[in-house]
């Protein structure tokens, strides 16, 4: 019988707990542990000032953006949102990325018939893979209209030259990240768009045959190549632009925000 | 008591001596405690090394001439109090406060040329007994250094035209980023990303292209010799060049009439590229020779499905 109570009351004491947790979670302590104060889905948050600053201030966006930034650069024919687009693009290549890598091995017998899979049976599985690779395009092209826009505004000017030069280096990786994505699919029109272009690179005057031996594994496009390509591809190359990412971001700010109008 | 180096003795004498006006040497032999110093307490005579201990306010504190007010206040902001020394209680122990910091701010604050030219004001202080009449525990505050508020940091910011990030471009930049997930999702849904036939290292297909973005490269190697076109133009011009922009145009004006120049010889990089990759893309067939797009049908697999002409 005092058995029975003993259950009986723990499971009562531990319901009531429970609910009382869940109640405290969802009715505030929770949410309010969550969002730093100003937060826009805070409950009470009213448009001030104030807490238009705080939204940004007690942000982790604030590694990103100042609280207050020129009015001129908020215009959207400023900067046409090139450099938040190939960023944004960044990000949704990592994720189709991550998702295809659930599917695809590097392998010479794997390979194709994984895209294969990807295009005809997984589901979502083509949709993400033609998101990948448009994106991709669009990867390089945003990249590139965004070095032409900071161009034709001078903005590359003291105190902004370092930023350029990652900038360049930037661009540079985008170009190898979509020419190391170019071979996986192992098909025809990889092995030989890579072919042409390993190629060129080993027109390098004195270093040219040991950069393409290094970019192939050997002296034409292999199996190997593909595993070196994909660890290129989603370890590598990712790993390197990310802390140039950083860097840029980091000195668009340091350096003064957007450049001046013209 | 803390040994004081020879050389941080010497710069700080004269730095004080350029301060105060004074001979090099008898300010050295002050600060060594091998002369008497004019205001030196009683008890901290027979100090010998100076320490590091702040000494107590001084009884005057060396002219500084006024410096005339510029016509514009709002491009100089007036100096700013940068250090401010708490002396300890009197009845701190310790040797008595004696002589004077190993070296006081002495180099002068460059002037950096964004100012009207004001000199940064370095203020060395006398070492001195504390005044008389001041009850002891109370603490004093002396003025260290007077430097140009420009000078170290810029201390208030320019006016400009600023608004809020949230709303005004976090709502901008949502909107493009919306726009364009739309935008790809679309493209993904219409076009279907190319693939063909598996692998074949025995099938070289006709004709064979780079990908998109290399094909302004595999045009021009189709013009010059691969060592010019394939490596030194696009690896010298292309990166090197390139980073450097910044330190070659040394012209510091951004608007467009003043840089006619730069203007021009981006816009023929942009347009020779553009024209040299539309090319390669659209007008080269089988084996890279010219071929028209709405005659003979598009020869790269990437836009195959975009822009079908008809032809093949």
């Amino acid at each position: 019988m005092s058995s029975r109570n003993g259950i009986h009351g723990l499971l009562t004491k531990a319901r009531t707990h429970a609910t009382d947790m869940m109640g405290r979670m969802w009715s505030g302590q929770f949410m309010d542990s969550m969002l730093r104060p100003g937060s826009p889905f805070k409950k009470g948050y009213t448009d001030t000032p104030r807490n238009r600053s705080y939204v940004i201030m007690n942000n982790v966006l604030y590694h990103l953006h100042p609280v207050k930034v020129k009015r001129h650069g908020v215009k959207l024919s400023y900067t046409l949102c090139l450099g938040g687009l190939s960023f944004f693009l960044f990000i949704l290549l990592t994720v189709t990325g991550i998702f295809l890598m659930f599917y695809y091995a590097p392998t010479a017998e794997r390979a194709y018939i994984d895209v294969q899979a990807l295009s005809t049976d997984i589901a979502f599985g083509s949709l993400m893979r033609n998101m990948h690779r448009w994106g991709a395009h669009l990867m390089v092209l945003t990249v590139f209209l965004h070095m032409s826009r900071v161009f034709y505004h001078g903005a590359y000017k003291p105190p902004r030259e370092f930023n350029w030069v990652v900038g360049v280096i930037l661009l540079l990786l985008t170009l190898l990240l979509s020419f190391t994505g170019y071979l996986l699919p192992w098909d025809q029109l990889a092995l030989w768009a890579v072919t042409v272009g390993t190629n060129m690179a080993g027109f390098v005057p004195v270093i040219g045959a040991q950069v393409k031996f290094a970019l192939l594994g050997g002296v034409e496009v292999t199996a190997g190549t593909l595993l070196r390509w994909y660890v290129l591809h989603v370890l590598f190359l990712p790993f390197i632009i990310v802390i140039f990412l950083a860097v840029h971001f980091w000195r668009v700010r340091k350096d003064g925000g957007i450049s001046g109008p013209l | 008591m803390p040994e004081i180096p020879e050389e941080l003795l010497r710069r700080s004498a004269e730095a004080k001596a350029k301060a105060l006006g004074l001979p090099v040497e008898q300010v050295l032999a002050e600060m060594r405690g091998e002369a008497p110093v004019a205001e030196v307490p009683a008890e901290s005579v027979d100090v010998p090394r100076p320490t590091f201990v702040p000494s107590p306010p001084p009884p005057s504190v060396p002219e500084i001439p006024p410096e005339p007010q510029p016509p514009d206040p709002a491009s100089a902001p007036p100096p700013a109090i940068t250090a401010v020394a708490e002396t300890p209680p009197a009845a701190a122990e310790g040797p008595a406060p004696a002589v004077e910091e190993p070296a006081p701010a002495a180099p002068e604050v460059p002037d950096n040329g964004a100012g009207n030219g004001r000199l940064a004001a370095t203020v060395s202080v006398r070492p001195s007994v504390p005044p008389a009449g001041v009850p002891e525990g109370v603490r004093h505050q002396r003025l260290l250094t007077v430097v140009k508020a420009r000078a170290i940091q810029q201390v208030k910011a320019d006016p400009t035209d600023k608004v809020n990030t949230w709303p005004h471009l976090m709502i901008a930049e949502f909107t493009a980023l919306l726009a364009m997930t739309a935008f790809l999702l679309v493209l993904s849904t219409i076009l279907q990303a190319p693939l063909l036939e598996a692998a074949n290292f025995n099938a070289t297909p006709n004709p064979s292209k780079a990908p998109w973005y290399f094909l302004g490269l595999q045009e021009m190697l189709s013009y010059f010799d691969p060592q010019i076109a394939g490596v030194t133009v696009p690896t010298v011009i292309g990166i090197v060049g390139f980073m450097m922009i910044p330190y070659i145009d040394r012209n510091p004006s951004t608007r467009p009439s003043d840089r006619k120049l730069a203007i021009m010889l981006f816009t023929i990089f942009l347009a020779g590229s553009a024209t040299l990759t539309i090319l390669g893309v659209l007008f080269r067939g089988p084996g890279f020779n010219f071929a028209y797009p709405w005659v003979d049908g598009v020869f790269f697999d990437d836009l195959k499905d975009w822009v079908d002409f008809g032809g093949h």
